[in-house]
């Protein structure tokens, strides 16, 4: 009985999930008393060094074809029973989540996605926990099953270093022929994409009209951020669709996020609350993101979006 | 090709959210129901676009108690031609997923359309074991779905991007924001709903192998510090050195 991670590699180089959740993994291990294996599909620069974040051993499965959930929930659930996993890993990822639920089928598992803690043990039970109604409330699970599959979500935990390099084996598996044909992978690199980014910036309707976003991208350039925005700015197109956050959009759980003119609508609230730390400059004072919010400034974000721009460039070159 | 849209029944997006039974149970009460946004905006009216444009049928399907037919009567009066209602409390997705693919293994459907996840318990996981059960492909995160009669192309919703991939026969595909625009019924359509059959069946599985067992709320913040928009560098300083979420 082990845990077993799929570590993610886009591109042949493994992202910060990947080491949350091998470290996610190997914390889980140690609650069961057993140990971790990663699971990396394709090639990957260095993959020995998920040893790092506490992998026991990773398992390298040669596959150069494009993302298909009948080729990958065909070669993971052989992986588990080879490596003899109870409990399988995924991150709460595009694909993560296009996983969960084939691996449930074929391992007659337990599912319970986008879980944020550590595993506990009740009796024959995994207690495990996730925000439910779009992040306004938390669930305890109990999975009964033997086999268990997970999905962790972003930010959840940091990823630690706990020791060093591991032992990379190479698997031979039998891998299914391909049911669908990617034609094109589309990314935009250089930026983090929400779901991952430890630092937001997102703004809404009171920035009066899409012109006027310089100062909220100069403001994420600063702190290398990621922009975001409230749901009419995206319906309205002044903004693009995957930046939408809320109970609609994309939930996230930065450590900082920070709302510039956006009221703080209880469907916004739900995808954004999880944040470590919440900053509200709004200039309404009876703006109910005030009560959500960790600090607020009260004031025309036109003039303090580019103050408080200075302010982090002048703390950040000391 | 005849299409199938899963839909869900889920507290409106205001709804407060509390519970009973020492947090056993969501409090249901003064909470209105509707269907999940991405169900209703997003994969129902997608299927509608394919019937327009292919010809078929879109049936809705639904597990759940009688209480849902509201629900399942407005998926009609948008324009889906019949509804099924699986006659079980939907107490965990697996069970859920089990019940709608051997209804689906039953019937003919090309496609089966769930939303991208349902925001009462944002699990993202229906699709995936439906289309587990059925052993067809799973598109999930779909942002467009362009079908000529034999193959589909979508672009599904990545990190920091899209995919576009192809695929042929029958497939499961999960709604995203961006797949259709949502329909408003119309008066028409919801005398026409009455009309439309809904067909109720017993459960094939009950199973489970999770189970909730409490509910929390969240923590309450602890009150908010207001900072003079004057004095910016107060409010760096306090990120990094109270907060200490930048360096
Ligand atoms: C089913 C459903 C789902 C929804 N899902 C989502 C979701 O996922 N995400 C989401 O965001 N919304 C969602 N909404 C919409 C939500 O209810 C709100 O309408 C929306 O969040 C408001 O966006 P906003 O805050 O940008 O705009 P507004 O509510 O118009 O707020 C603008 C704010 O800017 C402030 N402001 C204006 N000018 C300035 C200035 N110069 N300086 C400083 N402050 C200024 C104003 O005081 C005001 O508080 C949903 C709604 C429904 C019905």
């Amino acid at each position: 009985m082990s845990v077993l991670v799929i570590a993610e590699n886009p591109k042949g180089n493994f992202k910060k999930s990947a080491f949350e959740l091998t470290h996610f993994g190997h914390l889980t291990a140690q609650v069961l008393g057993t140990e971790c294996t990663a699971l990396v599909i394709g090639e990957v620069a260095d993959a020995g060094q998920l040893g790092k974040y506490g992998a026991s051993k990773v398992v390298k499965v040669a596959y150069d074809g494009g993302f298909d959930t009948t080729v990958y929930n065909r070669l993971i659930t052989q992986v588990a029973e080879k490596v003899g996993a109870d409990v399988v890993i995924v991150n709460h990822s595009a694909n993560g989540k296009a996983l969960i639920g084939g691996l449930g089928v074929a391992l007659d598992a337990g599912v319970v996605s986008q879980i944020n803690g550590v595993p506990t043990v009740d009796g024959a039970n995994l207690v495990v926990t996730k925000p439910v109604f779009s992040g306004k409330a938390f669930a305890k699970y109990n999975i009964s099953s033997s086999n268990k599959v997970l999905s962790l979500m972003g930010n959840a935990i940091p990823p630690r270093e706990v020791g060093s390099d591991c032992a990379v084996e190479d698997l031979t598996i039998d891998v299914p022929n391909a049911a669908v044909t990617i034609k094109e992978v589309k990314t935009v690199d250089g930026t983090v994409p929400l779901p991952e980014a430890e630092l937001v910036v997102s703004a809404g309707r009171g920035m009066k009209g899409p012109e006027n976003w310089g100062i909220i991208e100069e403001l994420a350039e600063t702190l290398g951020a990621t922009t975001a925005c409230s749901r009419p700015v995206s319906d309205t197109g002044w903004r693009p669709h995957h930046e939408h956050v809320g109970q609609t959009g994309v939930a996230i759980r930065p450590n900082l996020y920070i709302a510039a003119g956006i009221s703080g609508a209880i469907q916004h609230l739900a995808g954004v609350n999880s944040s470590k730390c919440i900053v509200v400059i709004n200039k309404d004072p009876e703006a109910p993101f005030f009560k959500a919010a960790n600090y607020g400034v009260c004031a025309d974000l036109f003039e303090v979006v580019p103050k408080l721009n200075e302010a982090f460039k002048k703390a950040l070159a000391q | 090709m005849n299409l199938l849209v899963c839909i869900n029944k889920t507290p409106d997006t205001t709804a407060k959210i509390a519970f009973t039974d020492g947090n056993t149970k969501f409090d249901t009460n003064g909470v209105q129901f509707i269907m999940n946004p991405y169900d209703e905006w997003y994969a129902l009216v997608r299927a509608l676009e394919l019937k327009e444009q292919h010809g078929g049928s879109v049936t809705v399907i639904n597990v759940g108690p009688a209480i849902n037919d509201v629900v399942i009567r407005k998926a009609l009066a948008i324009g889906a031609d019949k509804a099924v209602r699986i006659n079980a409390e939907a107490s965990n997705s697996m069970m859920v997923a089990k019940n709608i693919a051997d209804y689906t293994q039953a019937n003919d459907f090309g496609i089966v359309f769930t939303g991208k996840e349902s925001i009462d318990f944002n699990g993202s996981e229906l699709g995936g074991f439906i289309a587990a059960y059925l052993g067809v492909p799973f598109l999930s995160y779909a942002s467009s779905m362009e079908h000529d009669g034999t193959t589909a192309r979508v672009t599904r919703d990545i990190e920091g991007g899209v995919e576009v991939a192809d695929v042929q026969g029958k497939f499961v595909i999960s709604a995203a924001k961006g797949l259709a625009e949502q329909r408003i019924p119309n008066m028409r359509g919801i005398m026409m709903a009455k009309k439309k059959p809904l067909e109720v069946v017993e459960p094939t599985s009950t199973d489970a192998h999770v189970t909730i067992a409490e509910y929390a709320l969240p923590q309450e913040k602890s009150g908010v510090k207001m900072i003079d928009p004057e004095n910016m560098d107060e409010l760096v300083r306090l990120l990094q050195e109270e907060a200490k979420v930048i360096a």
